[in-house]
């Protein structure tokens, strides 16, 4: 089994360092089209999270049986088996999610981040690893839909979660959050159209490397503060 | 250009060149004013204060000095240029909008003046007329074409407050431009010399009083040529293109496709042939590349026209053609001097 800082790596590395959809920018097809708004994108993050949960224990578990010159078609096929039980999964429980969400669910399949993370991950790494890698590699992309899918969506039709309902039934109408009150009308359609999806992850990417180099100059300030080492610092 | 007193503070090239190309706008401003009133002075004045605020907030942010840039006059440029190519009695948040788009995305985010791959002004206009068609399609008619009288006051409280005086609605000030009337004709399946004889055309040999405003511009581009702040490749080569096409098919077909004269006065084509391609940052260097890029403008600008959904089309013909500008450089190096062209000098290339 691993141990607890070995998860607590994996995490960190999933959700903020090798973030898929900010820092390897990975699966960016899925990621421009469905982040239109919060629901639609964090919907699609958690099904891909699912499929990348279930297809790095199955593969991590055949890794020593599968002949290394077949392992792309087989981890494919796979994920492909997974896809369709999603596929199938939210076409009966979320159907009108499942109309929105459309080709891009079957797509899952051919995501690079699903394939990169069983072959850079899965396919070298224990069964627990493996579906924790997974599944926060899916969560981090999952975020980045999540906060993409709101800042188009507030800044498009001035409104927060709208298409609830789709997930949670007619009940949910009127959860959606209007920022702007309905009445005015406001729109602002460049960032619910794909320019909007462009400019935005660019922003996010910006930001993450913003905070980023924060850290690091404020773990250099901390460093100058600290007291001096015995022996003197090479220069770095 | 003369210059008599003794000037303390020189202006810098740049400076110079900008300053030159607005005074190549005041004839077409002074005859749009005519036209249509006093309503482009205020979006004119709001654009340029939004440019130069935004042009500092983002020189601030990127911790650049403010003052030499800000003094260049690029941004007023960009700025006025947008202003015109919005609807004289837009709200007063559109033009903020689109300028600050401009200066802040299309500009600054990519590095600044001498950075951008696209005409910030055509971003502007671009990003404006994707998001708000309705909006951006409402253009009133000339003031000659009116009924009622509208003051300056008037149309500046328009723009300001969207409030019009008691008794007028909109509606009795708007009018489909020239390029809108056509396109929307010709969906309706009438021939083109019915459609022409609509009261907005009616304007001397000019096809519309926006004509009027393009042949102001072309006088101002012409001094700009004289001038040399602008060479003459670009804009030849966008009017001929636009010329040909259009003069093409209108022989084919004079009921279905509007004459060389109608395109080249409607529109933007006169302003983008001689203050909007011009643009030397987002366009290609060498000589060949310039025709060529000016040439595909212009075919552009006519497909969009004849062909596409908007009314007019020099804005996207502008941005898809800036994305093509590095590639039009790198395969029109002119030879090396002394050596044949593709031989290893040319090789290297620009990659």
């Amino acid at each position: 089994m691993m141990s607890w800082q070995d998860a607590k790596d994996i995490i960190y590395n999933s959700i903020w360092k090798q973030n898929q959809g900010v820092v390897a920018i990975l699966g960016m097809c899925p990621v421009l089209v469905m982040s239109n708004n919060i629901i639609n994108g964090v919907s699609l993050g958690l099904a891909t999270s699912i499929v990348m949960l279930i297809s790095g224990a199955a593969i991590a578990a055949i890794r020593d049986f599968v002949p290394n010159e077949l392992r792309a078609p087989i981890f494919i096929l796979i994920i492909a088996a997974l896809v369709t039980m999603v596929d199938l999964l939210m076409n009966s429980y979320v159907h009108d999610l499942y109309l929105v969400l459309g080709i891009f669910i079957p797509l899952i399949t051919t995501n690079c981040i699903v394939l990169a993370r069983a072959e850079a991950f899965a396919s070298k790494n224990p069964v627990s690893q493996s579906a924790l890698d997974g599944f926060f590699m899916g969560l981090g992309l999952t975020l980045v839909l999540g906060i993409l899918g709101a800042m188009r969506e507030l800044v498009g039709k001035g409104t927060l979660l709208s298409g609830i309902d789709l997930v949670f039934g007619p009940a949910a109408q009127g959860w959606v959050i209007h920022v702007i009150p309905a009445h005015y009308n406001y729109q602002f359609l460049l960032a619910i159209l794909p320019p909007g999806a462009f400019i935005g992850l660019g922003f996010l990417i910006a930001g993450k490397q913003a905070l980023d180099r924060r850290a690091e100059a404020r773990a250099k300030a901390a460093a100058r503060l600290a007291p001096p080492p015995a022996e003197p610092q090479a220069a770095s | 250009m003369m210059r008599t007193s003794p000037h303390v503070v020189k202006p810098t090239p740049l400076q110079l060149v900008m300053l030159k190309v607005a005074g190549a706008l005041l004839p077409g401003i002074a005859v749009y004013v005519y036209v249509f009133g006093a309503g482009i002075v205020l979006q004119l004045l709001l654009a340029t204060v939004t440019a130069l605020l935004t042009e500092a907030a983002c020189l601030k942010l990127r911790n650049y000095p403010v003052k030499p840039f800000i003094t260049d006059g690029s941004a007023v440029v960009t700025a006025w240029l947008l202003a015109l190519s919005l609807p004289p009695l837009s709200s007063w948040w559109m033009i903020v909008l689109a300028t600050v788009i401009a200066i802040g995305l299309a500009k600054h985010l990519y590095g600044g003046l001498g950075q951008n791959p696209f005409n910030p002004a055509m971003v502007g206009f671009a990003v404006m007329i994707v998001s708000f068609p309705a909006q951006m399609g409402r253009w009133n008619a000339p003031l000659s074409l009116l009924s009622h009288e509208l003051t300056s006051w008037q149309q500046f409280g328009y723009i300001l407050t969207g409030q019009l005086p008691q008794g007028l609605a909109f509606d009795t000030l708007a009018s489909a431009t020239p390029l809108d009337a056509v396109k929307t004709g010709l969906t309706q399946q009438h021939a083109l010399p019915d459609i022409l004889q609509g009261a907005i055309f009616q304007a001397g040999w000019l096809p519309s009083e926006m004509g009027w405003i393009a042949a102001a511009y072309l006088l101002g581009g012409l001094f700009l040529l004289q001038q040399r702040v602008i060479q003459w490749h670009k804009p030849v080569a966008f009017l001929a293109a636009l010329l040909a096409f259009s003069g093409l098919f209108h022989l084919i077909d004079p009921a279905r496709y509007a004459s060389p004269l109608f395109h080249a006065f409607s529109g933007a084509a006169i302003l983008g042939a001689f203050f909007i391609i011009t643009d030397p940052v987002s366009a290609p260097t060498t000589p060949l590349g310039r025709l060529i890029y000016g040439a595909l403008i212009g075919l552009l600008t006519w497909l969009i026209r004849t062909y596409g959904g908007y009314p007019d089309g020099v804005a996207f013909a502008v941005l898809i053609m800036n994305i093509a500008a590095p590639f039009i450089d790198q395969y029109t190096q002119p030879a090396v001097f002394g050596r044949k062209r593709g031989s290893v000098g040319a090789k290297g290339g620009k990659a």
